[in-house]
């Protein structure tokens, strides 16, 4: 086939856009993050005295703005990561908000209470749980999350998964989050990172096969 | 503009911007290639890949932005499948330069019998709408009467045929 030839045949597709891939990945997060709060809403919920606790126990509601803090800036990261001419830029290091933030969350912590009270707080009650649950939590927005970066054209396939992973680990972190009766800062820089990693582990591996064009 | 116009579904304007950039393309492979010692067939064959990525991934592109570096990533992207379809690593393609210099010959023209080889592994209809509106240059209405199909079947035909040859091309990469 001749390449004009082939102009002509895309010329005549030229009604078969598809919507603009932020629309797509922003309904597609949307969904994956409803799904998610419906079914954990039905099996699990927030703490019941959840919006007491918000005005009330600062670390209660500090965990919920590190989580926050991780999602937010990769549903931003995967919007450009979807699209060709994505360079990578000063931008990556919103990811680096949520590690910040804990670590200063931590200082706080270790000066607040008592040293022979940290390692009960560090271990906390529900740490299977929490490495079990935030995957569980995840994988609506993660399935719905890789799928709409399909329909994108991600220069680096494998890190767009990756940060797609993440996106979703923290969709399903805040959820276990507002459930999760341990607070210290020193138990979710311990136990939420695992479920972290293995979203973005799973990501990184399916983005590689499955988002290439 | 052209491309804001081609988004929203302008045929004509879109067969311009289209044959515009395949010309622009050519030369950015081309040099790009240059060092590499690459036949001209195989140009060719990036610069339709490139239209094809183009194509099915415009909703990609973000009208706020310029098209140059968008295209440019999708070029860079393609002309790296390409080396990769050769079946060569691109840092010792320059060794390799020697070999192409016979690139004249029919075995180059590979690549270009693939495409008709992806042709034909098109169902015999969907081959059919290929040709007709791209070789022999019909409209979908006209294919449509001549099949006995609605003109939004040809249509999705199309499509979807497209989509297999950007797959074939993604498959031959990998």
């Amino acid at each position: 086939m001749k390449t004009d030839d082939l102009i002509k045949a895309l010329a005549a597709d030229a009604k078969s856009v598809e919507p603009p891939i932020a629309r797509t990945l922003a309904i597609a997060v949307g969904a994956g993050a409803l799904l998610s709060l419906i079914g954990f809403m039905m099996a699990l919920g927030p703490r019941p005295d959840f919006f007491e606790l918000l005005s009330t126990s600062v670390r209660y509601t500090f965990k919920l703005i590190v989580m926050l803090s991780v999602a937010i800036p990769a549903f931003f990261l995967v919007r450009g990561l979807s699209r060709p001419d994505f360079k990578p830029d000063g931008s990556l290091w919103w990811l680096a908000l949520a590690p910040a933030l804990l670590l200063l969350g931590i200082a706080l912590e270790l000066a607040s209470v008592p040293a022979d009270t940290w390692h009960a707080r560090m271990i906390g009650h529900n740490s299977f749980y929490c490495m079990t649950i935030i995957p569980i939590l995840s994988l609506a927005p993660f399935v719905a999350v890789l799928y709409a970066l399909k329909s994108g054209a991600p220069t680096y396939p494998t890190i767009a998964g990756a940060i797609g992973g993440v996106l979703s680990a923290g969709i399903g972190a805040t959820l276990y989050a507002s459930h999760c009766p341990d607070d210290s800062p020193l138990f979710v820089a311990l136990w939420y990172p695992v479920g972290f990693a293995v979203m973005t582990i799973l990501g990184a591996l399916v983005g590689s096969r499955f988002l290439r064009w | 503009m052209l491309m804001r116009a081609a988004v929203a579904g302008d045929e004509a304007a879109y067969r311009v911007l289209l044959e515009q950039l395949s010309q622009l393309l050519r030369g950015v492979v081309r040099r790009g290639f240059a060092g590499v010692g690459v036949a001209r067939d195989d140009v060719e064959d990036v610069v339709q890949d490139v239209l094809l990525a183009i194509h099915l991934k415009r909703h990609t592109w973000d009208p706020a932005m310029p098209l140059g570096p968008w295209v440019l990533a999708i070029t860079r992207n393609k002309m790296i499948d390409g080396l990769r379809r050769r079946g060569r690593r691109p840092e010792i393609a320059i060794d390799l330069q020697q070999f192409d210099i016979e690139g004249e010959d029919p075995q180059t023209s590979i690549d270009a019998y693939d495409v008709q080889r992806v042709l034909s592994s098109l169902s015999d209809r969907n081959r059919d709408i290929v040709q007709s509106i791209s070789i022999d240059g019909h409209s979908a209405r006209d294919v449509a009467d001549r099949l006995g199909m609605t003109e939004v079947a040809v249509r999705v035909a199309l499509h979807r045929s497209l989509k297999s040859l950007a797959d074939m091309y993604q498959e031959k990469a990998e």
